[in-house]
């Protein structure tokens, strides 16, 4: 479980992330929606340990990981996908799912034996590119393949950490509009299949409907809701909000 | 004593500061590391010291000096010419190890093009410095062509600074050396400008290399230790800024100067000692942004 | 696919190395030193790949831990002789050279690429300064003249030393190199080596999936070094003779040279690129005096129109020809 307590960022004189507090289960799809330049993206890196907050606590299953670097943080179960995919575009397919593979398994720093000898591992990113249909490009290079299959990668990828705490950010942005349900039914099911607890940045409504069943809504810094789905958009707050709807 | 230790320090730094000032100016407004920029210091040695030759067998001792001067910094300025328009302009958008490479080639080229030129014997041309004869300084003498040496780099700095100042040119240059994107998106003639740079930049160093040759001999290799020296003094100074690089050449003039004095040995050592520190803590230099 | 790969590799590394082996018989003892020299600055070369191809890093002072190696091995022979052994000198080379690169490195990998760069060359100088300077125990820009040890018990008593380096060192010196190239290989396709390239492709990345990147770095950077220091020591015997020189710039700059020319994008690269730099370096100084113009044009001449380097122009030579093979192929 990810807590979340009186978090506070600011960049200059711009609260960025204003005493925000919550928490994600175990099982739970939880989408945070809000406008553009309310702080989705920050709290995406200060929850991944890209930044640090000015103040507040952030725990996984109750273990304060608020000012730990990186890479403990993917070590106790916490990975993140990119809006921006970020590959490793020189390595292949294959390599770019194998690496996460190894880094959970401790195993990147073993120099002896070639990566391909590592039967298990191999094994293991084989079958999550089978789940994210992209086996046929095992040994392409990253760079080659179109832009929605980079980004199915960069999920596949954040997945492959097998984090107890998944952060995904705009998904199927950039995937094709006949594609995104495809993307999402997969996901979801690898997901839910793990029970880990998931943080969706989402801009689709339709997908945010389909997969999640409680919503986050920050505005400003703050939470402006957070609850079912249906209870929360039919809030006038959050349809002004997002929408600019005023009854 | 000391004083004497200093004025050799000065003396020292306005070497430096030119050459300094140059590879400065051909870093931050093109990128460029120049591995040859000791070379243009080399060419305006071996032009100077050529038309010291020349010259001061027939004329005064004034005309010779800026004769020598003026046509070590033109042909020093024209060897940068043909360099940027013909090898370096390729390599703005090349990865580092490339740029390096090619202006490490560039070195190599220009030396032994140099020794094909004016061949491999050290050309000596003390005439100006004998011609100007010395002052007494509490008790010690001190030659006058130091100070002329100072008089001339704090001249060439005080120009650097009205042009990068108070001159549109400059002001163009500074902002390329600010954001090279914003400037080319403002119309900035981008070409005509690095050129301008890289001559500007080569000339100084072909100046400095003039200079020096009525104390110090021109030979072949003269550039390197230079070019090394020019390094340190814009690592401590900041890339781009001409204060850093007043400052850099003052710390490193005055800094070896003082070491020779009093520990020898442990000039170089020091020297580099100090450019790795000034890397580890404070890598933009003293003056340099980022 | 790959376990394919891994056999004709090294079917043509077999082959490589049972020419290696048969050369002294074929070529005159003088090439054989040249040889010599050229394998011990291949094994510097594949170190620095390393970093350059493999971490995206470029060393311009790698010069600094190639002269810790050889003089590691000349101090030893000049302080504590009666240790003087090839084994001792050799670990001695391999041993300080990775303190050394420890050091540095651990100073350098925390800086972006250029400041990278012009750090190591900052320290590579500074070496260098203080190896010029400390005459009294490094002899200045003398030198250090190193002398041919017993090894493993062996003396090479009355042998003079040209006979010494054509006979049984050459063979030495391959086998060191041999053991080096197969280490490397071993090292750059491990889960090591993939998590480096993944470091060089997109560091956000690598440290979001929980890679510790500037430590891979230093990692990278030390097995580097102490490839560098190994080329030293191996390399110091065939000279004869050390001097401060190879912790100059100038020398780093040869280094990265010689891996540009081979091919710095195919591993075997390095390799091609010391060998063929070494003789033609020489053939360069024997044939004009002015060597370094010829050492320059080729450089500028390779940065500008084959930056693959040798390698990669006969790979892309290679890719050229074999779609029309393939044609070939389907119309048979």
């Amino acid at each position: 479980m990810l807590q979340i307590l009186n978090l506070q960022k600011s960049f200059g004189r711009f609260m960025v992330i204003d005493e925000v507090s919550f928490s994600v289960k175990k099982n739970e799809v939880v989408a945070l929606l809000g406008p553009n330049g309310a702080g989705k993206t920050t709290m995406v890196n200060l929850i991944s340990g890209h930044i640090r907050p000015d103040s507040g606590q952030i725990m996984l299953d109750d273990k304060e990981i608020t000012n730990a670097p990186p890479h403990v943080r993917i070590s106790m179960g916490i990975a993140r996908n990119f809006q921006i995919t970020q590959l490793f575009e020189e390595l292949s397919v294959l390599d770019n799912v194998r690496n996460c593979i190894f880094s959970i398994q401790g195993r990147s720093g073993r120099f002896f034996k070639p990566a391909f000898s590592y039967g298990q591992a191999t094994e293991e990113a084989m079958d999550i590119l089978e789940t994210f249909h992209l086996e046929k490009f095992a040994s392409d290079l990253a760079a080659g393949l179109s832009e929605g299959d980079k980004k199915i990668l960069d999920t596949a990828m954040a997945f492959s950490l097998k984090a107890k705490f998944l952060l995904l950010d705009e998904p199927t942005s950039g995937v094709a509009t006949s594609d995104k349900f495809k993307v999402m039914d997969t996901i979801i099911t690898a997901i839910k299949k793990q029970g880990t607890a998931t943080l969706i940045i989402e801009h689709d409504m339709d997908i945010v409907e389909e997969y999640t069943n409680r919503i986050m809504v920050l505005a400003g810094g703050r939470i402006l809701a957070d609850g079912a789905s249906s209870e929360v958009m039919e809030n006038k707050e959050v349809k002004e909000t997002l929408f600019g709807v005023m009854d | 004593m000391g004083l004497i230790y200093a004025l050799n320090g000065l003396y020292f730094s306005a070497f430096l500061f030119l050459t300094a000032l140059g590879l400065s100016i051909i870093l931050g407004v093109m990128g460029i590391l120049n591995l040859a920029h000791g070379s243009l210091y080399a060419i305006g040695g071996f032009v100077g010291a050529y038309l010291i030759g020349l010259l001061m067998a027939q004329g005064s001792a004034p005309l010779t000096i800026v004769a020598a001067l003026l046509g070590a910094v033109v042909a020093a300025g024209a060897v940068g010419f043909i360099l940027e328009t013909t090898l370096i302009r390729h390599m703005y958008k090349r990865a580092l190890e490339y740029q390096l490479l090619i202006t490490f080639g560039i070195l190599m080229l220009i030396e032994d093009l140099i020794k094909l030129v004016f061949g491999g014997e050290s050309r000596y041309a003390s005439a100006p410095c004998d011609a100007m004869g010395s002052l007494d300084i509490m008790g010690h003498t001190y030659s006058v062509y130091s100070l002329f040496v100072m008089a001339m780099a704090l001249a060439a700095g005080l120009l650097i600074w009205w042009l990068m100042v108070k001159t549109r040119l400059g002001i163009m240059l500074r902002a390329i050396e600010m954001d090279r994107e914003m400037a080319q998106a403002m119309g900035i003639p981008m070409r005509s400008l690095t050129i301008t740079a890289f001559v500007i930049g080569s000339a100084l160093a072909g100046l400095a290399g003039a200079l020096v040759v009525p104390t110090s001999p021109a030979v072949l290799g003269m550039g390197m230790d230079p070019l090394i020296m020019a390094f340190i003094v814009v690592v401590i100074g900041g890339l781009g800024s001409l204060r850093g690089a007043l400052l850099g050449s003052l710390i490193v003039g005055l800094t070896r100067s003082f070491t020779i004095a009093y520990f020898a040995e442990l000039e170089m050592p020091l020297l580099f000692l100090i450019a790795v520190v000034i890397l580890i803590i404070r890598p933009q230099g003293l003056f340099g942004q980022k | 696919m790959k376990k394919y790969l891994f056999t004709s590799r090294a079917a043509c590394y077999l082959v490589a190395l049972i020419i290696l082996l048969s050369l002294p018989r074929i070529i005159s003892p003088y090439h054989l030193t040249l040889m010599e020299t050229g394998l011990s600055m291949a094994i510097m070369a594949l170190g620095l790949n390393l970093l350059l191809r493999y971490t995206g890093v470029l060393s311009f002072g790698h010069g600094a831990y190639f002269a810790v190696g050889a003089y590691a091995v000349g101090l030893l022979s000049m302080y504590l002789p009666e240790h003087f052994t090839f084994e001792k000198a050799m670990l001695a080379a391999i041993v300080v050279s990775a303190l050394i690169s420890a050091l540095f490195g651990f100073v350098c990998v925390r800086h972006t690429k250029i400041f990278f760069s012009i750090l190591t060359l900052a320290l590579a100088m500074l070496l260098f300064a203080l190896l010029e300077k400390a005459y009294h125990i490094t002899g200045g820009s003398d030198g250090i003249r190193i002398p041919i040890p017993p090894f493993f018990g062996h003396e090479f008593e009355g042998m003079r030393r040209f006979q010494f380096l054509c006979g049984p060192y050459y063979y030495i010196v391959v086998g060191i190199f041999a053991a080096s190239t197969v280490l490397m290989l071993a090292i750059v396709n491990s889960p090591f080596g993939k998590a480096l390239q993944a470091t060089r492709d997109n560091e956000l990345r690598a440290e979001m999936i929980g890679i510790r990147v500037k430590r891979y770095r230093w990692y990278a950077f030390v097995i580097s070094g102490t490839f560098s220091g190994l080329s030293g020591g191996v390399w110091s015997f065939v000279n004869g003779h050390i001097t401060p020189e190879i912790s100059n710039w100038v020398f780093s700059g040869e280094i990265v040279y010689m891996v540009l020319l081979g091919g710095f994008m195919i591993f075997e690269g390095p390799i091609v690129g010391a060998i063929l730099f070494t003789y033609m370096r020489l053939y360069a100084i024997a044939t004009t005096e002015y060597w370094m113009l010829i050492i320059g044009a080729t450089l500028i001449f390779l940065v500008l129109a084959l930056p693959g380097g040798v390698t990669g122009g006969l790979a892309s030579l290679y890719n050229r020809l074999r779609p029309k093979r393939a044609q070939e192929a389907l119309r048979e």
